[in-house]
């Protein structure tokens, strides 16, 4: 399956957004993500179905002003 | 004490975090300010990065609110979509609420924040909008249920200082119960004082202490100006006049000749 996380393109198996940080190796209960411009919360990744295509971003803490 | 949102601050610094030439020096900045409240951001993590996880648990050790910003969104719904997953990684409703509109000036998009403002306060948001000193785009912030208004008084890391004095005079005139808090453009200790001096409740720096040769004096430095602008605000200022008005009282001097 195609997808794009935070701009790049990936061919990645995996069906939730729980997999996909798994086999990107993302852990932390500081990542926010977010699927097609629509936030996904940290309890929903587990039963959140990915499809073909995608737009998956995954931000966390920076410094800011 | 300064109330935002019905928190109690006895600090009217809010200081940014980005830019310091190490993590060490903005850790001695903050302390060195007395801030109580620390902006951060959200950027995208890389693949297997732990750099957010790092600076995050920094800034918690520091044990200060957080504020998180949507610097760099240019549209209400990416201003609106940073700042729900803002709340999700930082346990806060407050947001430092930025829609850029012009890229050389960083000018606030004041369409698109008011319109960003609208949705996240009735989704429970705390909302900081970095503003112009325009007047009616305050109200319609307010309308959209902001209960603190941020104006800027110079482009963002110009270092300049407040350009329109009048203006915000006129504002803090206008809206006599809303915290305001000058977000943007000061460069110096002295401008800091300046608009404490014309009643503004606070200051938000990040450019003028990140990025002064010694960042925790300069931390220091503004906020003993911030306090001291404030307390002159409050001890009541002298209007200025044209003429001299001698301070020692003539009545009952020598006369000599």
């Amino acid at each position: 399956m195609k997808l794009i996380v935070n701009g790049e393109d990936h061919d990645i198996a995996s069906q939730t957004l729980a997999e996909l940080l798994l086999s990107l190796d993302y852990e932390g209960d500081w990542l926010a993500t977010a699927v097609n411009g629509e936030i996904v919360h940290r309890d929903d990744r587990d039963a959140f179905v990915l499809n073909d295509r995608d737009r998956i971003e995954i931000l966390s803490p920076m410094q800011g002003g | 004490m300064l109330e935002l949102y019905e928190t109690n601050v006895s600090s009217r610094l809010l200081l940014g975090t980005a830019r310091y030439p190490s993590p060490t020096i903005l850790a001695d900045a903050a302390r060195a300010s007395k801030t109580e409240i620390l902006t951060v951001s959200l950027r995208r993590e890389t693949a297997g990065g732990k750099q957010g996880g790092a600076f995050f648990e920094m800034i918690r050790d520091l044990g200060t609110r957080i504020l998180p910003n949507t610097a760099g969104c240019h549209t209400a719904s990416e201003a609106v979509l940073t700042a729900r997953m803002a709340r999700e990684v930082f346990g806060t409703n407050w947001i430092k609420l930025e829609v850029i509109g012009h890229q050389d000036t960083l000018q606030p998009d004041v369409f698109a924040l008011v319109e960003a403002a609208r949705i996240l306060s009735a989704d429970g948001f705390e909302v900081f909008p970095y503003t112009t000193d325009d007047l009616v785009v305050g109200e319609r912030l307010i309308e959209a249920g902001c209960r603190v208004l941020m104006p800027w008084c110079a482009p963002i890391g110009s270092a300049i200082g407040p350009q329109n004095i009048p203006a915000l005079r006129s504002m803090r005139a206008h809206f006599p119960d809303i915290p305001l808090i000058v977000d943007a453009g000061l460069g110096r200790p002295s401008h800091a004082a300046l608009v404490m001096e014309l009643g503004f409740d606070a200051v938000l720096l990040n450019t003028a202490v990140a990025n002064a040769g010694d960042p925790v004096r300069m931390a220091g430095a503004f906020a003993k100006a911030i306090e001291a602008g404030h307390s002159g605000y409050q001890a009541g200022l002298l209007e200025p006049r044209d003429m001299a008005v001698p301070s020692t009282p003539v009545i009952g001097k020598a006369v000599f000749s």
